[in-house]
Formats: C-alpha cells, sequence, structure tokens
C-alpha cells in the first residue's frame, strides 16, 4: 500500500530556501508570486492494513521534526 | 577522567575532539562507533563531534538521533554523565530531543567557516565556568544549518532559567535571540555550534576553546 507524506514547515517558522525559490523565480520573469514554502515529501510502501496509529508514529518520531514541521498523511 | 567520542558514518570532527579531550585529559577517548548500544564502562564524558551523520539525509542531525548508541547517550545524560555536542553533535542533540529547538538552515544560506565572537551568557554551568560572566571569546563556526529556532515560549523559558550558554556578538546564522550554545534543564547537556575543539592551541590561531574542556573535565589550570 503506498502512503504519500508531506512535512511542510510550520506556519511562522522562515523558510530561508523558499525565499529564495521564491527571488529564482521572480528572476525568470514570473511575476505574481505571493509566497513560497518548500516543503518534504515522502512516499511509503508499508504493508496492508498498517494503522493510521502506526503511520502518525512514524511522521512524529522521525519523517517530520515536529519542533518546526507539521505533516500530513495521504493513503494514496 | 573516561572520555568517549562517539562516532557517526560522516563524522569529520571526531580526530579534533579526540585530540581535545587527549590533551586536556592526558588519555585518549574511547571512540565509540553508532552502532554500538553500551558505552565503555565508567564513561564520565561524552562528546558528540561536528560532521554530516548520515549524510545529513531527512534532517542534519535526525538519523543519528535515532542511532542504538544515542539510547545510551541519552540513558548516561539522564544520569548527569556530562555531554557536549558541537556542530552536527548540537543537531544530534536536539534531534533526540536532549535539547530543546531545532537548528535550520543559515538565513544567508551559506555555509558559514571562519572565527566567530561569542559573549558567555551563563559561566556558572560545568562547561562555561572557567570563563567571566559575559566575557567574550573567539571560537570559529563552520556549518550550513546552525539556525538556531525555537517558539517564543521556549526561548523565553531557556533565556529565563540561564540555559542560554553563548551567544552571537553579530549576525552569523540568523538564529533566534543571537543563540549559539543551549544547556539542559539539568545543565549537563550543552549543545554549541561553534567548534570549542579548533581553538586548544596557539597554532589554531587562539586558544579560546580550551577553557571549555578543562572545565567540563574537571582539570582547571
Amino acid at each position: 500500500m503506498k502512503v504519500n507524506v508531506y512535512v511542510t514547515l510550520k506556519p511562522g517558522v522562515l523558510d530561508p530556501q523558499g525565499k529564495a525559490i521564491h527571488h529564482a523565480l521572480e528572476g525568470l520573469g514570473f511575476g505574481g508570486v505571493a509566497d513560497v514554502r518548500a516543503g518534504r515529501f515522502i512516499e511509503l510502501d508499508v504493508a496492508d492494513g498498517t494503522s493510521d496509529a502506526d503511520l502518525d508514529a512514524m511522521c512524529a518520531k522521525l519523517l517530520a521534526n515536529t519542533v518546526i514541521e507539521n505533516y500530513r498523511i495521504e493513503r494514496a | 577522567m573516561k572520555t568517549a567520542v562517539i562516532v557517526f558514518p560522516g563524522s569529520n570532527c571526531d580526530r579534533d575532539m579526540a585530540v581535545a579531550l587527549e590533551t586536556v585529559t592526558g588519555r585518549a577517548p574511547a571512540m565509540v562507533w553508532h552502532r554500538e548500544t553500551e558505552l565503555p564502562e565508567g564513561t564520565d564524558f561524552i562528546a558528540l563531534p561536528g560532521g554530516f551523520s548520515y549524510g545529513d539525509y531527512l534532517r542534519s542531525g535526525a538519523m543519528a538521533a535515532r542511532s542504538p548508541i544515542l539510547r545510551a547517550v541519552a540513558e548516561a545524560a539522564e544520569r548527569g554523565v556530562p555531554v557536549l555536542g558541537v556542530c552536527n553533535g548540537f543537531q544530534v542533540l536536539t534531534e533526540a530531543q536532549l535539547l530543546p529547538g531545532a537548528l535550520m538552515r543559515n538565513a544567508g544560506l551559506n555555509f558559514v567557516c571562519r572565527p566567530v565572537a561569542l559573549k558567555v551568557e551563563n559561566s556558572q554551568s560545568l562547561f562555561t565556568a572557567a570563563y567571566g560572566a559575559g566575557e567574550e571569546i573567539h571560537i570559529p563556526v563552520a556549518h550550513h544549518d546552525g539556525n538556531y529556532f525555537a517558539d517564543a515560549a521556549t526561548l523565553d523559558r531557556i533565556e529565563g532559567e540561564g540555559r542560554v550558554a553563548f551567544r552571537y556578538t553579530d549576525g552569523v546564522n540568523g538564529s533566534a535571540r543571537a543563540i549559539a550554545g543551549v544547556l539542559n534543564d539539568a545543565g549537563n547537556v550543552l549543545g554549541m555550534m561553534p567548534h570549542p575543539e579548533r581553538a586548544i592551541d596557539r597554532a589554531h590561531g587562539g586558544t579560546d576553546g580550551l577553557r571549555l574542556f578543562e572545565a567540563a573535565l574537571g582539570v582547571l589550570a
């Protein structure tokens, strides 16, 4: 079973990489971009029947650093 | 004094740390590989060195913080054994939740590698007792992810509890409140981005790091 995990910076946490991407987009002439935030996408292939609680624990214990990041789990 | 340096795949300041420890104690530290599950019997000082453990995969320090030896390090820290994490070692300690906060990409996005001035904010800890309160010292930094972050409540708390050991005197990496080094609640775990082991010999250009090891290792000159 495929599971997608999206790890994103919490609101209010400065994202220098997002800012650099934003500047680069502007440099390429793409106006009208208000903000860019960069995150991480992780694709898991897990055993069928893996519980939500286990997936949540994987995210909280390793995949995301909850001091600075949020995560969202999506069963594909 | 039995010291230990934890070595991860990708550590690259482990030998410099070993030289610093041996210089001060007269005894070579045990070099402990990340797959070990126990520290040598009687270890009474642990250093987590700088480098790029596990290639900085996922996040700096994230994989090392979940390695087998870190359970032993956490247990030792709980018993009060002094633990010093420098640079990547600091990142490992925050990822292992032995210290609050997180270390993010430098605000300027550049790798910063130069001597910096630090203000000693807490000169009472076991690591900083050989410095004067408010003293300015010079120690090199070399990092890409040294931008210290914690939420405002955590920052207020650690400042109020005297747990900020060192602050940069000017902007280095965008760290919240210019924090360069943080102590744990009990004061026996210190994480810092600057490298004291690179400032122990006059040939290094300065010896301000030496007093940290002398204080922590109980051999105050």
